[in-house]
């Protein structure tokens, strides 16, 4: 497998990892209450620890000296390939649960699989996640119960935001060409068999916390291709501040 | 016997509960949540520790405005792991004082009606990254120099919380000032961004040690119950003699021409503190005290519904259990 080809394959999983853990950072010190500004802390710190792992990876491979802040704060949109669904806004409380709930069903099958890739360095970073991200699976899957089958204006308003973000699922499954070629060649995961397993986790929560499936067949996608929403270039207007600003200097 | 006094039996003499109570304290012991105190001690604790705590939690705001534009990976998870601990600060400063009768929403109610205080410093504004260094650095380094003291402080929970808070302070302080280090070898630009946080921040970290002994309304009883173990006057000399050379060694320069070494006190001699600013911010009309509260406020009322849903469904499984068991 080309080191290029190994390259997307990895930012497609690593830049999810990035911009939720950069939408988690914006919510430091704003949560509902203590305990919750700190679980979600946690998780963000995890993404991004995760993140650097990666990207120190890609870094490794492309051999041209760039470094894992290179690759995090000095690519344009374009290059980004993380799904729509993670660029999300942090709308309100319902929307940040229900976006990381999503995710997270999707991210812990991945990684559960990723940890036989032939490529050790990939499969070791899937392996030390995948306790990280049970974690994240079990408070977002607990808060989503809490906030469907709370009160009736929390199950209001976490059906909102499944309403709203339901359109951006279905791209976790999309496999790009990199995608096909990672799998072709043992490295990495054909996230269409996922499918059948995220299905039925979404709805056993689901059900448990009174919220109805949407029936809307009409989706998003386009992340994976770089293609973004009009939140992304603001979440990297933020991001890359320092970089773009004071380039070629260390911190 | 009375409510007021019982008898030491050894002597025949009369000891009031309050006057057993001031000998365990002489005598270095610690006071626990179940033991009598008297009132006046509970709300000085209450006091204390909820301002503490406060701090605690409205200092996330200067930093956590940071942590999305922090300029490299390692910068931001050290950032984010910082404001994270100060989380956790508050949090076991809030369980501290609840030990002493008073509930988290209780004192939460206090800060946001501006009947509690917090350290004056969060109301400057963070401006730049390097005020990022300058906050560990010298708001840390000052914060470790009044805490300190607190870890053998005479209640209980109050001490043993201010261990780990202290532990986790200084490395927070070294964090601070390794960001000031690295900029302070860095370009011009950086080293310029590092001096000028350094002019900010320094006389705010001055003023963070408290009014002057001769202004400070509670250090006398604070000192009783080792609350306070040195004057606000003392921490700030302790405060300069230790910051001053650590801004030599990087080539920074303390912003205060009257800053000289004084050879016969073995200390250093610095310039009149702005007072009028110190109690300007005080008293509510610093550069950020009204944007603090309401970032705080508006944290608190959006999640409500948060809580509430938690509240609920809480009940919820309580009551399904309930009706199992039957």
């Amino acid at each position: 497998m080309k080191n290029e080809n190994k390259i997307q394959y990895i930012y497609g999983i690593a830049d999810n990892a990035l911009i939720l853990g950069q939408r988690l950072s914006e919510l430091c010190g704003h949560g509902p209450n203590l305990e919750t500004d700190i679980a979600m802390t946690n998780m963000a710190l995890d993404l991004l620890g995760q993140t650097r792992s990666y990207y120190q990876y890609v870094a490794q491979l492309s051999g041209d000296g760039k470094t894992e802040d290179d690759i995090a704060f000095l690519r344009i949109e374009r290059q980004y390939k993380n799904v729509l669904l993670v660029e999300q806004p942090n709308r309100h409380f319902g929307y940040v649960i229900t976006r990381q709930f999503f995710y997270d069903a999707f991210h812990l099958l991945l990684l559960e699989e990723l940890q036989n890739s032939d490529d050790e360095t990939v499969a070791a970073i899937a392996k030390k996640g995948i306790k990280e991200v049970s974690y994240h699976q079990r408070f977002s899957s607990d808060w989503m119960k809490r906030l469907g089958d709370g009160t009736e204006e929390s199950h209001q308003k976490v059906q909102e935001a499944v309403d709203d973000l339901w359109k951006y699922t279905d791209e976790l499954f999309h496999m790009t060409e990199d995608d096909k070629i990672a799998v072709e060649n043992g490295v990495g995961v054909n996230t269409a068999a996922l499918r059948e397993k995220y299905d039925q986790r979404i709805r056993d929560v689901f059900e448990e916390a009174r919220i109805t499936i949407p029936e809307t067949k009409w989706f998003q996608k386009g992340g994976k291709q770089g293609i973004h929403s009009e939140h992304m270039g603001y979440l990297l207007s933020d991001l890359q501040y320092m970089q773009r600003t004071y380039p070629n200097m260390k911190w | 016997m009375s409510e007021k006094e019982i008898k030491n039996h050894g002597t025949g003499q009369s000891l009031s509960l309050e006057e057993i109570f001031e000998q365990r304290i002489a005598r270095d012991e610690k006071i626990e949540p179940k033991d009598w105190m008297p009132e006046k001690y509970r709300k000085t604790h209450i006091r204390q520790i909820s301002q503490h705590a406060h701090s605690e939690i409205i200092g996330m705001l200067p930093e956590g405005n940071w942590i999305t534009r922090a300029p490299s990976l390692r910068r931001k998870v050290a950032l984010l792991a910082k404001v994270q601990d100060e989380a956790g600060h508050g949090l076991y400063l809030y369980s501290a004082c609840e030990t002493l009768g008073i509930s988290r929403e209780e004192l939460y109610e206090q800060l946001h009606t501006g009947k509690a205080k917090y350290s004056s410093i969060f109301n400057y504004p963070t401006i730049t990254w390097a005020d990022m260094g300058a906050i560990g650095w010298l708001v840390d380094g000052a914060a470790i120099i009044n805490q300190v003291p607190l870890c053998s402080t005479s209640y209980g929970p109050y001490a043993r919380a201010m261990i780990r808070v202290c532990k986790e302070e200084s490395f927070h302080q070294r964090q601070g000032y390794e960001i000031m280090i690295t900029l302070a070898n860095g370009t011009p630009e950086q080293k310029e961004m590092a001096q000028d946080a350094l002019n900010r921040w320094w006389w705010p970290s001055l003023m963070m040690l408290g009014p002057t002994d001769a202004e400070s309304v509670h250090t006398a009883q604070s000192m009783k119950w080792k609350l306070k173990r040195k004057t606000n006057d003392e921490l700030r000399q302790q405060f300069i003699d230790q910051t001053v050379p650590q801004a030599e060694l990087i080539g920074l320069t303390i912003p205060d021409p009257d800053l000289k070494w004084n050879e016969e006190k073995g200390s250093y001699d610095f310039g009149e503190i702005d007072w009028d600013e110190f109690w300007q911010v005080v008293k509510g009309h610093g550069p950020c005290n009204k944007e603090r509260m309401a970032a705080r406020v508006n944290a608190w009322e959006k999640g409500e519904w948060v809580r509430d849903a938690a509240m609920a469904y809480a009940k919820k499984q309580e009551d399904k259990k309930l009706k199992k068991a039957i």
